[in-house]
């Protein structure tokens, strides 16, 4: 029993970067946006915050510094999809390959280094006394915390407010929205900057509380699996949560088999084989649902159109 | 026509944004290393012998990928593939037939190395076709696994007892060696598959039914679904081909320049994902695919050499690569805006 809450404990923060990741990817697909960067934005969030407070000693300027890389970085891609209308699959893969040789440049100084400070876990008086749940859930980082708080604003901003109906708007019909008055081109700008914002915070979780550590291309992948866990989600926070900690969990279960004498090269192909297999299921479900992708996903809009 | 000029102006802009950030990081002029990656690439015989070896798996991807995205279909995964083509040769150099004569044993390679990196592709393409995956992410994932694949084999069943615990393969025997041009790591046997495979794959666009079937469909899925062409098969088809390319590549490297199996980084620096850049700035055409190689070729050296003679890590090349991506993105804007723009006038 104990084994199981110990493992059920430990998928939780190794499922926290890709929920953080996955649930900007939905907003920026939403809008009809198809970001392919999320694993060079990722990286850049990892260094940036590793190097910040590695240097300064203070996390949280780390943290709010990866976070406004990230965003930064998205704003290339936005520039590239939404101003120029240039192919959104190449100006993806453009921005993972910066990121990766960028981070690799910048990170070289910071390769075995310790972090001055440890991060300790947070328990919620209270809450964590709950039985099974509340050691896993609430004896956690703090960004932990904000990751549940995140989801949970992630699902109500999309389902409940004005910005959420313009946003799913935009993804669905863009010439529609824009009739409509809905500023199609600020609404994706923002969507976009939203999902740096968070795959930047993703990469930072990773190096700085996950890890700790910077290890050159330490996402390993982790970029693309937030890919897959947004059309697993189907686009909705909510499920992004569920698919993030199933990742979790996968990863979790890489170390603990490692004692069994299985290969860890074996091992280690894990997580990307569940990624087809959890596509399969996701695309089962989207032709049993009737359910599709944003329908302008991945398509410039050209304003000229309906004038 | 104004346009076609800022976006010019945007794409050096971009080159040189991207250079003064590797200067402000890493205290390296550009110049100087721009200079270094000339000098060590291109100007010396060594150089170019070099250069032109790393062109070869190059070339091999990027006619692969090009077909690919011919068809818009989104292959990603020619660094598996080329894996795989590896995987493939080094099983009939040492498990399946190590004592067949030289030619059948090389002609057995290439042919099990194609197979390999084409099947490898082929699970992507039933996976898109079957069950309308996202052929980006599954070949991407499909590469991963590859890596590790190959790992497992050098660490584990195929790891030799002679090589002092390193992970590598046993050697292959003379007879698998491809010859090469005198003292270069030059394996002309594959470049020369490479140019035929390039002016053959050209006719093959250019000239016959499946070409135009192909670019039927990547210029429009909707016109290729009025016409009847049987899409599900062309996407195998196109795929399997595409991935039998690379695997091409594959073989070339453990048969040409390594003579084992070694780890998946030390087999390919990345080519797969090189050529996804050579294929675009060829303009999916193969014959201009073997001059793009050329020069990312003379990258990949250069690349090499700065990390030698500057300190630079191997990710700097990534960076570069990146930067050449967006600079022919925004270029192929201009066109196509100007194109666009043409139409709306007409």
């Amino acid at each position: 029993m104990n084994a199981i809450l110990e493992v059920l404990k430990a998928t939780i923060p190794a499922g926290t970067p890709l929920l953080l990741g996955a649930l900007g990817e939905i907003y920026v697909e939403r809008s009809g946006i198809l970001n392919l960067g999320v694993e060079g934005i990722m990286i850049m969030g990892a260094v940036s915050a590793f190097g910040v407070t590695a240097i300064t000693g203070n996390v949280w300027l780390g943290v709010i510094l990866s976070a406004l890389i990230g965003g930064g970085m998205s704003l290339i891609h936005a520039f590239n999809s939404i101003t120029l209308k240039a192919n959104q699959t190449l100006s993806g893969l453009a921005l993972t390959m910066l990121g990766l040789g960028l981070s690799g440049l910048i990170g070289k100084r910071y390769i075995g280094m310790p972090l001055p400070n440890k991060i300790y876990n947070l328990p919620i008086l209270g809450l964590k006394d709950i039985p099974l749940l509340g050691p896993v859930l609430f004896d956690q980082d703090p960004i932990v915390y904000i990751s549940y708080i995140l989801a949970f604003v992630f699902w109500f901003f999309l389902f409940n407010t004005r910005f959420g109906l313009e946003l799913r708007s935009v993804g669905e019909s863009p010439d529609v929205a824009d009739s409509a008055g809905i500023d199609v081109f600020r609404i994706q700008y923002l969507a976009v900057f939203i999902g740096g914002i968070m795959a930047g915070l993703g990469g930072a979780y990773l190096s700085v509380f996950y890890a700790p550590a910077w290890i050159e291309g330490m996402t390993a992948g982790m970029g693309w699996i937030v890919l897959a866990i947004t059309i697993f989600s189907l686009w909705r926070p909510e499920r992004a949560v569920v698919g993030s900690y199933l990742f979790g969990g996968i990863r979790v279960l890489q170390y603990k088999l490692q004692p069994f004498g299985i290969s860890p090269n074996i091992l280690n192909m894990l997580p990307f084989i569940f990624t087809i297999l959890v596509l399969m299921l996701a695309s089962k479900e989207i032709s049993r649902k009737k359910i599709s992708a944003p329908s302008s996903l991945g398509i410039p809009y050209f304003r000229e159109k309906i004038t | 026509m104004t346009r076609r000029y800022s976006n010019s102006f945007l794409s050096i802009l971009v080159i040189i944004l991207g250079f003064l950030a590797v200067y402000l990081i890493s205290g390296v002029r550009p110049d100087i290393i721009l200079k270094s990656i000339v000098i060590s690439a291109f100007g010396s015989v060594y150089g170019l012998s070099e250069t032109l070896t790393k062109s070869i798996p190059l070339v091999l991807c990027g006619l692969g990928l090009s077909l690919s995205f011919k068809a818009s279909i989104w292959n990603i995964g020619a660094e598996g593939q080329l894996l795989m083509g590896a995987v493939g040769a080094t099983w009939v150099v040492l498990y399946l037939m190590p004592n067949a004569p030289r030619l059948i044993l090389i002609l057995a390679m290439f042919l099990m190395g194609a197979i390999l990196g084409g099947i490898w592709a082929l699970i992507t393409a039933i996976l898109k076709v079957k069950f309308n995956l996202n052929e980006i992410i599954v070949s991407l994932m499909m590469n991963y696994i590859a890596i590790e694949f190959v790992n497992y084999l050098v660490y584990g069943p195929w790891k030799s007892p002679y090589e002092w615990g390193f992970p590598y393969s046993t050697k292959f025997p003379l007879s698998a060696q491809l010859s090469r041009i005198s003292d270069t790591r030059i394996h002309y046997p594959t470049l020369i598959l490479a140019i035929i495979l390039a002016i053959s794959l050209y006719i093959v666009l250019n000239k016959t039914k499946l070409g135009y079937e192909i670019r039927v469909i990547g210029d429009n899925i909707e016109a290729a679904r009025y016409a009847g062409l049987d899409i599900p098969k062309i996407v195998l088809v196109v795929l399997l081909l595409s991935g039998g390319l690379a695997g091409l590549a594959g073989v070339g490297e453990v048969a040409g320049i390594h003579h084992r199996l070694r780890v998946a980084s030390g087999i390919s620096p990345g080519y797969g994902y090189t050529a996804v850049i050579v294929a675009w700035l060829g303009r999916l055409n193969p014959l201009l695919i073997i001059l793009v190689s050329f020069l990312f070729g003379g990258l990949l050296v250069g690349g090499d050499a700065i990390q030698v003679s500057l300190g630079l890590p191997g990710a700097t090349i990534n960076f570069v690569n990146g930067l050449i991506l967006i600079f022919v993105l925004v270029q192929s804007v201009s066109k196509a805006r100007i194109s666009y723009v043409r139409k709306r006038k007409k």
